[in-house]
Parts: structure tokens; sequence; C-alpha cells
């Protein structure tokens, strides 16, 4: 037997690295019915929020206070009123928007930073692997809420300091995932074997390392959506986020707190919708990563 | 061992293009191989340290098979990865066919990378869960910029060779292969880069017998088509035997005995050797294990005993071999077997040794 004996006259198509992954993951994705009904869930969300003046037809900021507190049905308000009576579905539309913002621009530049910082510490020697851990876990000691709330006080309420603190609360958390899974993945045999072939290190590292840590951040990141939608719903019941005549889900509960004896459901449904989009988010996190795990098996 | 100096050259040209030496030119020689791995201690104190290798020297001859054996922890697979400059040695020089490695005018480690790869043991871990098999083999080419179409189409002409069908293999993930599918992957990769010295650490040990069997048939037979040379890392004797033209057996990051595979398993030297053989198993009743076997686990390598390694579980220890460390010698004049034991240095104080400073081929019992 000879090394061109048994070659194949085919021509081979040239997979291009990665692409076979990403195609298998969108199968196991399709596969999954709890996910695909979150994401048809998220989809939902995020077309109401792009879409809010076409799907609803009053002014979010202007009520009537003869309207206040309507409850659900009630015919030109089906979702019901608020406390000064705005429409509520009107309000929950357009709050989507602050929401999605709030709960997703802190999770994406944290992730962005995070990932390379923890990527970073996890290859490079331990005096950088120190300094970037043990830097963190400086941010580490206070609990995220009580950081939240400190950076968001010292910086002033307003949307875009609430998203730079919910920024810097979610780097650390990001870090020590990227460190973790990136010193688990780098010490494991196959970059040892692709180092031995005399791949430069930079090579080695956006083949082998890249791909295998880049999936678990991600599944991390996703489920970090939602606790960034409740934290700036916090922030903003709080009245640290966003100022009250905005909708906003978090200050909507909050200002609809005081009607909770009044009407409770109407009360109750801005945390509903909050509950349920970051679940969705939870559950999408789970679905990626069992997708993402081809190693699992179905 | 000594290395062989560098002979004049009896060049058979059409053999191997890239063969510098010339056939008596040990393709392999590792001289004095050390690696001290510290432990984390106490401030200001000496920080205990792992002896894991500790003045490894051997050689490997251009197409033969070295096995290396020895119980786990021995420092057999850092004495791969030192060779591989996986991990950097702290001590010892390696010589690749007359080149040394590393320093001005040796070869680099990238150049020894080129010649010389490395099977390992865990055929899962040491396959890209994320990459598809044809891509794992094409790696190393494309790392050493050849064009990726070019290295892929390699990569299934490869598949083919150690006996997967590349149509079918080629765009699958490792986690879709057995395991005897995935070790003959991992010898695909090794092959793409056209390696003369394969190191192969443990490269069966984790497959069923059936499986092993055919891919160490599969070794033999890629070793004769492509001229290559292979160190064979194994626990398992039987099979190093089967493989190895020569074996070195080490016991606690030292070698204790090495020689022809033959001749050592006929006539062990070293007490350690002796243990290890008889510890094998045999289906024949009359062949029965008369001497109780070696107890207890190997020493801490932390704090491994002084002079020979071995002496804390040997029943010939007496106090020379307290004393001092045995120095791993030939046997006989001009024999190819050498072992690291007072018992068999003439006047090294041992009651057992030989008395006269002539080197003695009685067995020593």
């Amino acid at each position: 037997m000879s090394i061109t004996a048994a070659a194949p006259a085919i021509s081979i198509p040239a997979p291009v690295a990665g692409k076979g992954y990403w195609r298998l993951v969108g199968e196991r994705l399709a596969r999954d019915k709890v996910t695909l009904v979150v994401a048809a869930i998220l989809l939902a969300v995020i077309l109401v929020a792009i879409f809010a003046p076409l799907i609803t037809a009053h002014d979010p900021y202007v009520g009537r206070v003869a309207n206040r507190l309507k409850p659900i049905g009630t015919p030109n308000h089906w979702l019901g009123t608020d406390e000064v009576g705005r429409d509520l579905w009107t309000r929950l539309a357009y709050g989507s928007r602050l929401t999605l913002l709030t709960g997703v621009t802190p999770v994406i530049v944290a992730t962005l930073i995070g990932a390379t910082l923890g990527i970073v510490a996890g290859i490079g020697g331990r005096v950088v692997n120190t300094l970037v851990m043990r830097t963190m876990d400086v941010f580490y000691a206070f609990p995220s809420v009580l950081l939240a709330i400190a950076i968001c006080g010292v910086l002033g309420s307003g949307v875009r300091n609430m998203i730079l603190s919910l920024t810097i609360v979610f780097i650390p958390p990001v870090v020590r995932v990227s460190e973790s899974v990136t010193t688990q993945v780098r010490s494991l045999d196959f970059v040892e074997a692709a180092r031995a072939t005399g791949a430069s290190l930079a090579m080695v590292i956006r083949h082998q390392v890249i791909a295998n840590v880049l999936s678990p951040i991600l599944v991390y990141a996703t489920s970090l959506v939602s606790l960034s939608i409740i934290l700036a719903a916090g922030l903003s019941f709080l009245g640290l986020g966003v100022a009250p005549p905005n909708a906003e889900w978090g200050s909507m509960l909050n200002a609809l707190r005081q009607s909770i004896y009044v009407n409770p459901v109407n009360a109750a449904l801005p945390g509903l919708v909050i509950l349920i989009t970051s679940m969705a988010f939870n559950l999408m996190s789970d679905g990626l990563r069992s997708a993402m795990d081809v190693r699992l098996p179905r | 061992m000594k290395p062989s100096a560098d002979l004049p050259s009896t060049k058979s040209p059409a053999a191997e293009p890239r063969d510098r030496g010339g056939p008596a030119q040990p393709l392999l020689i590792v001289e004095g191989l050390r690696k001290h791995f510290p432990l984390k201690g106490l401030p200001f104190t000496r920080r205990p340290v792992v002896q894991a290798v500790d003045g490894v020297s051997f050689a490997v001859k251009k197409g033969e098979t070295l096995g290396i054996v020895g119980e786990s922890g021995c420092g057999k697979s850092t004495t791969a990865r030192l060779l591989m400059h996986l991990i950097e040695p702290d001590a010892g020089t390696i010589v690749f066919d007359g080149d040394p490695v590393g320093g001005l005018r040796g070869i680099s480690v990238r150049d020894l990378r080129r010649q010389m790869q490395m099977v390992f043991q865990d055929s899962y871990s040491s396959l890209n869960p994320r990459a598809q098999i044809a891509d794992i083999i094409a790696f190393g080419q494309i790392a050493h910029g050849r064009d990726a179409t070019e290295a892929r189409e390699r990569a299934h002409d490869l598949l083919a060779r150690v006996g997967l069908a590349p149509h079918l293999f080629a765009r699958r993930y490792p986690h879709e292969l057995s395991g005897g599918q995935r070790q003959r992957v991992n010898i695909a990769r090794a092959l793409a880069m056209d390696p003369r010295l394969v190191l192969l650490d443990e490269a069966v040990s984790a497959l069923d017998k059936s499986v092993e069997a055919q891919v160490l048939n599969l070794l033999q037979d890629l070793k004769q088509d492509l001229n290559l040379t292979y160190i064979f890392i194994s626990h398992d004797l039987n099979v190093v035997r089967y493989m190895s033209d020569r074996v070195v057996v080490m016991y606690l990051g030292r070698i204790v005995e090495i020689g022809e595979v033959e001749a050592l398993y006929r006539q062990p030297r070293h007490p350690y050797t002796r243990a290890l053989l008889s510890a094998v198993p045999t289906l024949d009743p009359r062949r029965r294990t008369e001497a109780p076997p070696l107890t207890g686990d190997p020493p801490n390598p932390i704090n491994p005993p002084s002079g020979c390694r071995f002496r804390t579980r040997c029943p010939f220890a007496e106090g020379v071999c307290a004393d001092r460390t045995p120095i791993l010698a030939a046997i006989g004049e001009g024999v190819d077997h050498a072992v690291a034991c007072h018992m068999d240095t003439a006047g090294s104080g041992h009651s057992k040794a030989p008395a006269a400073p002539v080197s003695s081929l009685e067995a020593a019992e």
C-alpha cells in the first residue's frame, strides 16, 4: 500500500473550518422544542421593541387621570391602564426598548472585554494571570447588586450610567468563566498536539483554543442577559436607572407598586413581562449550551 | 549508553533525503535529561521538587523501535514531553541526527518538531472536539504554510493510509469515532508532518485488546513503509516486547536497565526489571509465579531515596545502595545491555557484586 494508492479520485470539497460546526449547532437547536418556543418569545419581544409605534394606538407618555387603573379587557385599553391612565400595552411595548437596551448592551460590552481579559489571563503566564484575576477578585468582593447601585450612585442616574455600571458589574464573572475554560482547554492534549506540530502560538490559540472557549462564554453571556434585565429593572425601581416619565419595565413596576391594592393584576404586569423575558434568556442559554456541546448525545 | 561518535557516513542516498549523519549515527541521542517540577511551598523555605526525570540518557538508532517501560509515575510520559519540547528540560542535551537541538549551531525546536511527532495516550482529549477530522490532520501543515486545500487532500490520503475511508471520516467529529478510530486519526495527524521519529506515548494503552492488536499492526506496517523510527512508551510489557528492538526500563525518573529486547526479557539483570517481568501473568499453570511480587508503591518522587532509588523495595538492598548511586554501565564488553545496579558493578561493595574489577556475565541471584 502506498499513500497515494487509496487516495480518492473525487474532488474534495474544502470545508471552511468552523462552518460545519455552526450548521450542526443550528440543526440541534431546531430539534429542541423548548428552545424554539423560547426563541419565538424573544423574537416577539424584539419585534415589539422595534415596531412599538406601529402596534400601539396610544401615546406612552400621555394619559387621562379619569382612565386610571382600568382593568385588563377595557375597550380601547386591552391590557388596562396605569396609575395615571396611560395605556399599559403601549407602555410595555415602548418599555421593551429600554429594557432590551439595558439588558443586552452591558452584557455584550462586558463579554467582549471580559472574554479578552479572561483568555489572556488563561494563556498568559503566572504574573499576567495573577494580575488580572486578583483585580477581578476585588470587584467580586461586592455583591453585584450593591456594586451596581454604588457605581450608579456615584455616576448619577440615567440610562447611560446604568449601562456603564452594569457593564462593570458583569466583567468580573465573564473574566472568571473565560479564564477557567481557557486554562482547562489549554492543558488538554490536543493543544499540546497542535503545539507539537510546530505551529506558532498565535495559530494554536486561534484554531484550537478560541473555538473551544467561545461557546461556554457565549452560553454564560446569554444567561447574564436575564440577570442584566432584572438588575436594570431593579436599579430603575430604586430610581437610579430610567427616570420616571420614560417607559421601562422596572420603573413601571415601581410606579404601579402603590396601586397593588387597587388593581393587583395591572401592578404585576410589568413584573410578569420581566419574568418571562429573563426566563426566556435563561432557557435560551440552556438550549444553546446543549446545542453547542456537540459531544452530548441527543 | 555511550552515544556513538560521528562516524564517517556510509550514506545510501536513496533512503532518506533528510538523513544527515548516515546509518551509524543514532537518530536521537539524549544525554542527562532532567526535569524537576517545583511545588508550592512555604515562603522562605526550600520549595519541594518533584524529580520527574533525573538524568536520563539513551540513544535511538535509525529504524529501530525503542521501548520505554515502567510503572506509572516513573517519568515515561515526562520524558516524551521533554523530547518534544512540550515542556522545557532543566538540563540535558538532545541531539537529533547529529544536530544538537537548540543553541546557536543546532536545529530549532520548530525544525525538530517537523521531524519528530507524538501520538498521545488519550485519543479523545488529543483531538480538538470542535474540528473535523480532516482539519485536525491538516492543521500542522497549514500552520507550516502549506496551502489549505493541498493539506486537506493529503489528510484524505493519510486517512486512507491508516485504514479509515476518507469519504466516511474526513468530515466527522472526534466524538463520532470509536477509540481505535480516534487513535488512527492521531497517528495520521502525526504522519502528516512527515516525521522520521514518532513518539508513541501509551498509544494503545486505552484500547481494548483486539483493537490494540490492529493498531499495533498498523504501526508496524507504517514503520516499514515510511521508514520510521519509534519510541514506544507503555506500561504493558507484552506489547513492548512485541513492538520493540531495544527496551529502556525506568524507575522513579531514572533508567535502571537498557538492552536488546530478547536479552532483557530473557535475562533481566536489575532487580526491578526482574520484579516487573515476574509480575506479568501467564496462563500456564506450570509457570506459576513463585517469587513474591513487589509490594507497595514507588516512593514519593518529591523525596526520592538516596543512592539507588529502588533500594526501598529491593530484596537485595545493602548499605552501599543507600550511599552511592549506581551508574548505568554495560554488563560486558561490546554488549548492548546496560544496568544500573551495584550487584552488577564490580567492586561496588555490594556482597553480590563481582569482586574483581572485571565485569562478569554471571547472573546475579
